[in-house]
């Protein structure tokens, strides 16, 4: 397995983010995450990607147990993650904020590095925009940034965080395109979507969270069908 | 006439001594939000540093101060990543207290080590040379040196900052924390290459400040509160935003010294608050925190 959770346990004082939860994530799968806010979605990227520390628990990446170290440790060993909320740095240009996670997370030279930059840039059409500061850009550029950074550090498995919120259908189905090519070359996806119609034209696997724990787990429409999943997603449509 | 531009020329160059003591502070508040109380005591720390090569090796203290700066640099790493490290991150009183703590240790080991005595870094003919501007203003040649040495100083720290890795890693640190750790920066190792670099210009701060006047252990607190005056001035997160800080503050003291001699230091703290009145962010504001 190249992600390997057994027993996490998170709580925010009496609210319980992760409750005994295992997951498994294959080389190169692509894997979907549902639930109702406050399920422990976002806290258990935070706890994979390491901004948080469990209760209780252990993560295992390519079958190295990570559970205490660092999140720059965890990046640099093939972790990377986007935010919902984009999060990059607003001082530095669009390019610097993918060469930054390219040097440190790859650990290249800034020279060999601006190639794979370029490229990863390429395709979000952020290139023209390569050299103005972030603080100029619109939203869906910035969601577009913020999926490219991720992609600079060279990760094994991407966290992506509601990537797709805000955006209209085209450009919906545009990020949904850029995902397919991302896992197609051989990048694990875990996604967290509430826009379910978009994490099913991708993932081969669906998993449900609901108070930190998993409710439903497997192949993606039939979760979806499943009479549990129906009734914490009344209003939602499949 | 001549008077007049004689006295703003001296401000100027005066500047540039503020502007060298305070550039240290301006990058490591910049980077890591540390207030380093002790960085008035570090820069006299250096120029005890360099007075020690100087004699020991018997050389001039300019070729000395090229030996001290790899040490002061390492001092620095040392310094960030043994303690300083440990005190970030746990809100605004941990730093200040243990800098602050610093500053009576520095202050009274250099008085075990060295007496409470006045010294100065002797540096021959120069420290008394002069050149002609034209129009009849002379400058000193160790004044004029320090002033080109704070400006090579801010195009060095700029070039750092703006064309290399290293530079990028400072401000990506600097802008957010957390999200650089996501990126694979050790924020602790940067920081401790943060304090490092900040030790190198304290250096060359304390190689002027060594060469122009007479020092001892205890007048670090007081180039200090220049030196905050003068990155304030400039807007937090500016290198030339705190040259123009320092040139204010210097220019302030001299002319104030021009019309009473008393007046000099009141001038420059008057000229501070004046700036802060009008401009409470600094001049050119960078940070927006």
């Amino acid at each position: 397995m190249l992600l390997d959770i057994k027993g996490l346990c998170k709580s925010f004082g009496s609210v319980v983010a992760a409750d005994k939860l295992d997951l498994a994530v294959a080389p190169g799968e692509a894997l979907g995450i549902i639930g109702p806010n406050g399920a422990g979605k976002t806290t258990l990227f935070n706890l994979i990607a390491g901004s948080l520390a469990p209760d209780r628990g252990e993560i295992r990446f390519n079958n190295r147990d990570v559970t205490a170290i660092s999140p720059h440790q965890r990046c640099k060993l093939g972790i990377g993650r986007s935010y919902q909320i984009p999060q990059p740095f607003e001082s530095l240009t669009v390019f610097e904020n993918l060469l930054v996670g390219a040097v440190h997370g790859r650990g290249l030279t800034e020279r060999a590095a601006a190639a794979p930059c370029a490229d990863i840039l390429a395709p979000t059409g952020l290139i023209a925009r390569a050299d103005i500061p972030v603080r100029s850009l619109t939203l869906l550029e910035r969601k577009r940034l913020e999926m490219a950074r991720a992609l600079a550090t060279g990760p094994q498995l991407l966290l992506l965080d509601e990537i797709a919120g805000g955006l209209t259908e085209v450009e919906c189905r545009a990020l949904i395109e850029t995902i397919k090519d991302v896992h197609a070359a051989g990048t694990a996806i875990v996604w967290i979507e509430h826009i379910v119609h978009a994490l099913l034209a991708v993932v081969g696997r669906l998993i449900v969270l609901d108070f930190g724990r998993k409710v439903a787990e497997g192949e993606p429409r039939q979760v979806m069908a499943s009479a549990e999943v129906r009734q914490i997603y009344i209003g939602i449509e499949a | 006439m001549t008077g007049l531009a004689d006295t703003i020329i001296q401000g100027v160059l005066l500047g540039g001594l503020y502007a060298l003591f305070a550039a240290g502070l301006s990058l490591t508040f910049g980077i890591m939000r540390l207030v380093n109380l002790a960085h008035g005591d570090l820069i006299v720390l250096a120029a005890f540093a360099i007075l020690a090569l100087a004699s020991w090796l018997a050389l001039d203290p300019f070729l000395a101060v090229l030996v001290a700066l790899p040490l002061m640099f390492a001092a620095g790493l040392g310094l960030q990543h043994i303690l300083l490290n440990r005190t970030l991150g746990h809100g605004l009183l941990p730093p200040l207290l243990v800098t602050f703590g610093l500053s009576i240790i520095i202050q009274n080991g250099l008085m075990q080590g060295f007496t409470a005595d006045s010294q100065r870094l002797q540096a021959g003919a120069i420290e008394t040379a002069s050149v002609q501007l034209g129009g009849g203003v002379t400058v000193g040649l160790m004044p004029l040196a320090t002033f080109v040495s704070a400006i090579a100083v801010i195009l060095g720290l700029n070039f750092l900052f703006y064309r290399t890795a290293l530079g990028r890693a400072f401000r990506a640190t600097s802008d957010d924390l957390e999200i650089a750790e996501l990126m694979g920066i050790d924020h602790r190792r940067i920081f401790s290459l943060a304090m490092g670099v900040a030790m190198i210009v304290a250096t060359i701060a304390a190689l002027y400040l060594g060469m122009r006047a007479n020092f001892d252990p205890t007048i670090g607190p007081a180039r200090l509160l220049y030196a905050f005056e003068a990155v304030i001035i400039g807007g937090l997160g500016s290198f030339w935003g705190t040259l123009a800080g320092g040139v204010i503050i210097g220019l302030a003291q001299t002319i104030g010294a021009e019309l009473n001699p008393e007046w000099q230091i009141l001038a420059g703290h008057l000229a501070f608050l004046f700036v802060l009145v009008l401009r409470p962010r600094g001049l050119f504001p960078r940070a927006t925190d």
